[in-house]
């Protein structure tokens, strides 16, 4: 599997869409400090972009990278590798490189700002991991859509459904259901509903973990109150490593059972 | 050495194979022929694990493949079309399918063959299709593997490419390996193979020899025998 990972991320990392993808954190980076001239302001600005541009990019380059690599993965498979371990092998290479681009791209300004001095780096290293959760979460969705779906044009009509109800729509519904239904208390409704929702649980991760109330929302007022900081911090990053489990085991089993 | 029973595939309503059997025992050069959509390619990816029938057993030196994946170590597949990560470097390329796998000879005499040395720092994006197709043929004939799957191997190959190719397939033969070909070039298949396999909506329409085809059909050569075979009325 190491093989696999290793070529994989040689070979994303060198494509132009890495290059794109890490100058463009590096420019974002540099040019929030300049504007908020601040570290712990560009660290708010930051999240709410990482929290909708890395399930993005996640999930269009999972899908992309998947059609554009058949022909390869076929020769992979009649090599004597197990199915896992190809197609765990890509997975992992293409996370990878999304996450090193993100981590370096936004690692260099933040570094020469002078961030190792500065009391917000746990902070900032949080939000790093957040965003890679976050690559690896949607890279993961973006496979098992591939996988399932022959068809180029569904695969990437899919992905970009998903990302967009995750992204977008799901606040708007959570947020007419909680108007409609504002008679009822609805805290263990809004719970429920957030956990279901990787982004939403990012927003409430970093926002606990920056400690800023104005931010939290309603679901995070809820998650909250419920759990308090430090308990509502810890469930939702397990909830979010739950959210990688899942589907990166869902990329196996479905790949076992797949004709190529 | 390989033994296919009874092997079934549907896709849909597509009945892609149809309770094939074969046998293949002695070594030698095999065509498998038939039209677009005759289940050549369904054959050929069942036998290498990547397409999993729905009933039949398939047995490579008496071992069956179904849900197994180190008897692929005795099976060096040329897919059809070369089409490789396309940022890697031709040398990159050639290591990693060297580690997946025991039993590489020769890469260098291959290198040198096909005068591949100026493409080796080259990355893959910037090879011509021929350049590609030499390289998809290097890295299946550097394996040493009993099983030789080649799947359209002279698509994109000039002239003198082509004659190596040949070459090297009967060179192989000679080393007592089994060597399965799909291909679309009857000319190719005329010259090389030994026997023929003949499929047409997913059965065996016809085994043997290209003689025996010929005589029974009553064709004078391959092509026009293969005409018949597909416009006869039984087809």
């Amino acid at each position: 599997m190491l093989k696999i990972l290793k070529y994989s991320f040689i070979d994303l990392i060198r494509s132009h869409w890495s290059y794109v993808y890490f100058l463009f954190y590096l420019i974002l980076g540099f040019v929030l400090l300049f504007i908020n001239n601040d570290l712990s302001k560009a660290i708010i600005t930051l999240m709410n972009i990482i929290i909708v541009l890395t399930p993005l990019i996640g999930t269009l380059l999972g899908v992309m990278y998947y059609y554009h690599s058949r022909e390869f993965t076929e020769l992979l498979l009649a090599q004597p590798l197990k199915r896992s371990t190809i197609f765990f092998g890509q997975y992992l290479g293409l996370s990878i490189s999304l996450t090193f681009s993100l981590v370096v791209g936004l690692g260099i300004p933040f570094l020469a700002y002078g961030l190792i001095q500065s009391t917000v780096i746990f902070n900032f290293i949080s939000l790093l991991l957040i965003g890679s959760l976050l690559s690896f979460i949607f890279t993961a969705l973006a496979l098992n859509i591939a996988i399932a779906n022959d068809d180029r044009i569904k695969g990437f009509g899919y992905s970009i459904l998903l990302w967009l109800f995750m992204a977008v729509i799901y606040d708007g519904l959570f947020l007419v259901s909680l108007v409609s239904f504002s008679d009822y208390p609805l805290e263990k409704f809004a719970l429920g509903v957030t956990v279901f929702n990787p982004i939403d649980l990012s927003r409430i991760y970093i926002v606990l973990k920056l400690d800023i109330a104005a931010l939290l929302g309603y679901t995070g007022a809820v998650f909250n109150s419920f759990f308090g900081t430090s308990y509502g911090k810890i469930l939702s990053f397990l909830l979010l490593v739950l959210w990688v489990i899942i589907p990166s085991i869902r990329i196996i089993t479905s790949s076992n059972k797949k004709d190529f | 050495m390989i033994d296919i029973k009874d092997l079934q595939k549907r896709f849909g309503k597509l009945k892609a194979l149809d309770s094939i059997n074969v046998s293949i025992q002695n070594d030698g050069i095999f065509a498998v022929l038939g039209p677009n959509g005759s289940g050549k390619t369904t054959l050929i990816k069942c036998i290498l694990g990547m397409v999993i029938p729905d009933a039949g057993s398939i047995r490579i030196n008496d071992q069956e493949i179904l849900g197994q994946w180190a008897y692929r170590e005795k099976i060096s597949y040329m897919p059809q079309i070369a089409n490789f990560p396309p940022n890697l470097k031709v040398f990159e390329l050639i290591r990693m399918i060297k580690s997946f796998r025991t039993g590489i000879t020769n890469v260098d005499e291959l290198i040198a063959l096909f005068q591949l040395e100026a493409s080796l720092e080259k990355k893959i994006s910037h090879l011509s299709g021929g350049t590609k197709q030499k390289v998809n043929i290097l890295l299946t004939f550097m394996i040493d593997a009993p099983l030789i799957i080649l799947d359209e191997p002279t698509t994109g190959l000039d002239p003198v490419a082509l004659m190596k190719l040949k070459q090297l397939i009967l060179d192989e033969k000679k080393r007592g390996k089994i060597i399965l070909i799909t291909s679309h070039s009857m000319a190719f298949v005329n010259a090389i193979s030994d026997d023929i396999v003949f499929l047409l909506e997913g059965k065996i329409y016809f085994r043997g020899s290209i003689t025996e085809l010929k005589e029974k059909t009553k064709q004078p050569d391959l092509e026009q025998a293969i005409v018949k075979l597909l416009t006869s009325p039984h087809a």
